[in-house]
């Protein structure tokens, strides 16, 4: 099981497939595993936690031509691999929006929410965010001199962020952290526990969609419930309660977790953070090589394929879960020049950590601006920040899609 | 030096508007909306980085033309 070897194994035993997620004890280091698997067995046989078979893809072009074929998306039929331990797999068989198995209804869905949620409406947020960045690194400083920075800055911006989108109001926003959890959770939750989040959201989610159809406000559902009562044939009301638990769900675990994952990289080796200091010009760029650069980029994204393929010269068989690895592919020194080094400048930087084609991530430009926005903060009003506890030994969450930290002790001087 | 973009394939991230927002913006759909086709030489980094980040791929730029 863990910690085997993958091309170290004879070809006859079958029974002895590489485990995936490859487990790694490395806190921001890549494991060993992907270099030789890029360059030894791009098209790889894994075993998932779900105790099924599928095809793992490590190398830039074959994750990229994978995500953008528009055959294939990433609803695997209850015949084929899933991926949790649960009974239904956590997050990957379930659809709150129920458009994800059908590529012209998803293209719908798309449009009609990017209709609401344009690059310029990110930007007229961003006088906002970092307001509200300054503020949680203002009462952080006050509180002392160390802090973690999960639940002081990294956590509770993006939740902030995406109720404002939302217009969620500010005293109900306690029990997301929970229902997002359990919505992104491999194994750490049991079924009982997740299907009574589920409810539970659901339910909170129904009454917030009609308590803004009575008292519209100025924010994404109360839009998106014009645009049901104009009659838009696309809409349901059920729509904007999946599209609003959607977002809800994709808009603060991972960004939370990539401030994180992102000041640990930069803080990690304190001649990153001091580059930053010395040259504020950098926040930008050093944000893409931070998503880039990220080690723990969780499971990979999943594709069904349905009909037989080719990839990289293997033939792979229709009725395949194919897993592309993400992180893999921003290593791959055919398309990064010192792949496995950071360079804080690199431009341009065409990472795959938010996907690509027609399902990459739709609240990018929303990510981008909050970590340039908490970065460039952080830079300006911290100089002296510091990790409290070597690297290796900030403790790591396991069992959820989303892998980070579960805290990250900084401190500071004057 | 000639910009293009297709329209049909676009994903509405809205990538080449936070890059290049005197060349890019998007419609009521989120769907790209090439504002300059032919912009000036001060917008040729922001259109590269703009054609390398937009996750579906679709702008290209026609050096020729
Ligand atoms: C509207 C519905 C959905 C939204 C908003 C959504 C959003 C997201 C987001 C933001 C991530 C990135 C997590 C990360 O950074 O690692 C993600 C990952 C993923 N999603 Fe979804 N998703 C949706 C529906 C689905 C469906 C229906 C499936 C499969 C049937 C699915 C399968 C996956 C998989 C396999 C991953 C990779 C997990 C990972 O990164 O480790 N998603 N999704
Ligand atoms: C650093 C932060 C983030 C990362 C790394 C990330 C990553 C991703 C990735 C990799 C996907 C593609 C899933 C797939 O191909 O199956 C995705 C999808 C998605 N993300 Fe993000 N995401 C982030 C932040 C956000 C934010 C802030 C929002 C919204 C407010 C958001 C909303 C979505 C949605 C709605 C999808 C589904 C798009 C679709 O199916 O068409 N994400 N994200
Ligand atoms: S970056 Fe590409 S996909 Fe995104 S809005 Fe621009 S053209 Fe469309």
């Amino acid at each position: 099981m863990g910690g085997t070897h993958p091309l170290s194994q004879p070809e006859d035993k079958m029974s002895d497939l590489l485990d995936y997620p490859i487990p790694s004890d490395r806190a921001i280091e890549p494991p060993p595993e992907w270099a030789e698997l890029r360059q030894q067995c791009p098209v790889a046989r894994v075993r998932l936690a779900s105790g099924g078979e599928a095809t793992l893809l490590t190398r830039y072009d074959d994750v990229r031509a994978m995500l953008t074929d528009g055959r294939f998306g990433r609803v695997i039929p209850a015949s084929g691999t899933g991926v949790g331990s649960q009974d239904d797999g956590g997050t990957f068989s379930n659809d709150p929006t129920g458009v994800m198995a059908n590529e012209e209804q998803h293209q719908a869905w798309r449009r009609l929410v990017n209709a609401t949620f344009t690059a310029k409406r990110v930007q007229a947020m961003a006088p906002g965010i970092e307001a509200k960045a300054e503020q949680l690194i203002d009462d952080m400083l006050a509180a002392g001199a160390s802090a973690d920075l999960v639940p002081s800055v990294a956590f509770p911006l993006p939740v902030w962020a995406i109720c404002e989108l939302l217009g969620v109001p500010e005293d109900e926003r306690e029990r997301f952290p929970y229902w997002s959890d359990t919505a992104l959770s491999t194994t750490r939750y049991t079924q009982e526990e997740i299907s009574a989040a589920r409810q539970e959201f659901g339910a909170y989610m129904a009454a917030l969609v009609e308590a803004k159809r009575a008292e519209p406000g100025q924010d994404l559902i109360s839009e998106l419930i014009a645009l049901v009562d104009q009659n838009d044939p696309r809409l349901t009301a059920q729509t904007v309660i999946g599209t609003s638990m959607a977002l809800l769900v994709a808009g603060h675990e991972t960004t939370a977790s990539h401030i994180a994952k992102m000041m640990a990289l930069f803080l990690g080796d304190r001649s990153r953070w001091e580059q930053l200091v010395a040259d504020p010009s950098l926040v930008r760029s050093a944000v893409e090589e931070s998503l880039r650069f990220d080690p723990n980029a969780g499971f990979g994204m999943v594709r069904w394929v349905d009909e037989e393929i080719e990839i990289a010269g293997e033939t792979v068989p229709a009725g395949t879960t194919v897993v592309c690895s993400l992180a893999a592919a921003n290593r791959d020194e055919g398309t990064f020049e010192g792949a496995d080094e950071m360079d804080l400048g690199r431009r341009p930087n065409p990472h795959l950590s938010f996907g690509a084609g027609s399902y990459s991530c739709l609240g990018q430009s929303l990510a981008r601006t909050e970590l340039q926005i908490v970065l460039a903060a952080l830079v300006r009003k911290v100089p002296s920040l510091e990790l409290a506890v070597p690297v290796e030994s900030v403790p790591r969450k396991e069992g959820l899609l989303v892998a980070g930290f579960d805290e990250l002790p900084v401190k500071w001087g004057e | 030096m000639k910009i293009n973009v297709d329209r049909d394939a676009c994903c509405g991230a809205g990538q080449c508007v936070l890059l290049a927002p005197d060349v890019f913006d998007q419609d009521e759909e989120g769907i790209v909306v090439l504002l300059d086709e032919r912009p000036s030489a001060e917008h040729d980094f922001a259109v590269q980085e703009a054609v390398s980040m937009c996750p579906t791929g679709v702008i290209w730029v026609d050096r020729n033309a």
